[in-house]
């Protein structure tokens, strides 16, 4: 087993701040738009993005919510995955939101998939946006592309691209790991 | 761990604590599911439950078939008063009918003990028993120890007492075993005649007096007098019933701390418990009956996982 850098921490942080910057070009105050972490991973992104948007560009008030996908997965039964839930947290209307979700790494879009039919249940969004640290490009298989991309990488399919955070692997780091 | 270690429900007998706490895991999701502004989740869509109830009951199969709906299962409804087992049919020829009809799981409450073990080893579906005679209620012994889990923070090291008909109750057995596994420390308390003789071999003391059994106790599961199941008589009258093992809001008062009263329903007003204690802070009764529901669910989505 192989593995490569793809971003370092600098380019991380290089990546959360132009992240940042392309989303208040489009979202301004955020008082209409809501950010939604897709559980399990997307959760450290969307956590790191708001304390971006608060403490270096002074955004008050963001709402920042998580969203398990778990129940609405398409491969229920078929795949020897985990079946086991984590929490879901939306404490806020989505109703007439413009709702941005956030993930690690984008890679067949089933997963996003699955949180466009979650996301239902807490009411119709006015619109729904996808930001992703690392695009996996010519992997879909559905028509799903991200609105704002940290990283695009052309990966093949059995390798794996492994995103690190500090708060939970202790580095902040994108590895390529191939077998 | 993401998978129980059984391919049915049969009976928290059979079950180990780690897929209690599976169960408890999961269902802790499905409660956050079923307050949301759309209750349902698409899991269970290419799944079709059978819910066959050979008995009585209002909770207990509203409660599964609410959860097999908010999974989005398929459900079809049997009762054996309106079906051909009335013309006698046996059960494996009734569930092999229903089978041939694509079914994936059956739930099933049978006036026989053992009916649901009987059933899974001469059919191809996943099985969950919603009560077996007097044997066991799996599902309502966790959404009772769930209930004490939500209420008390844990069930391990809690003091409960199960109160009544022990006798010909499955709800007292699934619930010794369940709260056992947990860790909890059981008592039974009831009229001599109404507690089975071998009882402190399950590891559960026997008190007769309900004050002091109620000074001891965490939490009180009151039972209902199952006057359908008594072929004699197993105590003078109802009025002496209750002035020895009914309770009501004086004797929860007399007592110098607050316990909490669970009932798994149907309730005897002014038997068992009264008014007053049933509507009370005290009583998590309508409590358990939410929390059935979340904990059905999880029973059948971790089930449902396991179907080939």
């Amino acid at each position: 087993m192989s593995q490569k850098v793809l971003l370092n921490a600098t380019e991380i942080n290089i990546a959360l701040h132009r992240l940042a910057c392309q989303l208040i070009e489009n979202h301004d105050t955020f008082t209409d738009t809501v950010l939604i972490g897709i559980q399990p991973r997307g959760v450290f992104l969307a956590e790191r993005l708001k304390t971006v948007l608060e403490e270096d560009y002074k955004i008050k008030n963001i709402q920042l919510g998580y969203l398990d996908i778990t129940f609405y997965r398409d491969d229920f039964r078929r795949s020897g995955k985990s079946l086991e839930a984590n929490k879901t947290n939306i404490d806020f209307v989505v109703e007439d939101k413009k709702v941005v979700f956030i993930d690690d790494v984008l890679y067949t879009g089933r997963s996003i998939r699955s949180a466009l039919t979650a996301v239902q249940s807490f009411g119709r969004p006015l619109e729904i946006e996808l930001l992703t640290l690392i695009d996996r490009r010519f992997s879909r298989h559905l028509p799903i592309q991200p609105d704002y991309r940290g990283r695009q990488v052309d990966a093949i399919n059995n390798e794996k691209v492994k995103v690190c955070w500090k708060e939970n692997e202790g580095e902040d780091m994108v590895y390529l790991v191939s077998n | 761990m993401s998978e129980l270690s059984v391919n049915h429900l049969l009976g928290i007998k059979y079950i180990t604590e780690d897929d209690i706490n599976l169960i408890f895991e999961t269902a802790d999701h499905f409660k956050e599911v079923i307050n949301r502004p759309i209750k349902k989740v698409p899991s269970l869509r290419d799944i079709t439950i059978a819910n066959l109830f050979f008995e009585n009951s209002t909770r207990t199969r509203l409660s599964f078939e609410l959860a097999e709906k908010r999974l989005s299962a398929d459900v079809i409804n049997f009762s054996a008063a309106s079906s051909s087992v009335k013309k006698g049919e046996t059960l494996i020829d009734t569930v092999n009918n229903i089978l041939s009809m694509k079914v994936d799981m059956v739930v099933m409450r049978h006036p026989n003990p053992g009916a649901g073990i009987f059933l899974s080893k001469n059919i191809k579906a996943s099985i969950v028993n919603a009560g077996d005679g007097a044997h066991e209620h799996p599902t309502q012994a966790l959404l009772d120890c769930y209930s004490i889990r939500e209420k008390l923070g844990d069930v391990a090291g809690k003091k409960v007492v199960i109160v009544g008909d022990i006798l010909h109750s499955r709800v007292a057995l699934s619930n010794i075993f369940a709260l056992q596994k947990l860790g909890a420390t059981v008592k039974v308390c009831g009229p001599k005649t109404l507690i089975p003789k071998y009882i402190e071999h399950l590891g559960v003391e026997v008190e007769t007096n309900l004050r002091n059994a109620l000074q001891w106790c965490d939490v009180a599961n009151m039972l209902r007098v199952q006057n359908e199941r008594m072929d004699i008589s197993y105590f003078p009258s109802t009025r002496e019933y209750t002035q020895q093992f009914g309770v009501n809001k004086k004797l929860l008062d007399s007592l110098n701390k607050d316990i909490v009263v669970m009932h798994p329903g149907p309730i005897n007003r002014g038997v068992e418990i009264t008014s007053d204690v049933a509507d009370s802070k005290q009583a998590i009764i309508l409590n358990q009956v939410q929390n059935g529901v979340a904990v059905r669910m999880a029973v059948l989505y971790l089930l449902a996982s396991k179907i080939q």
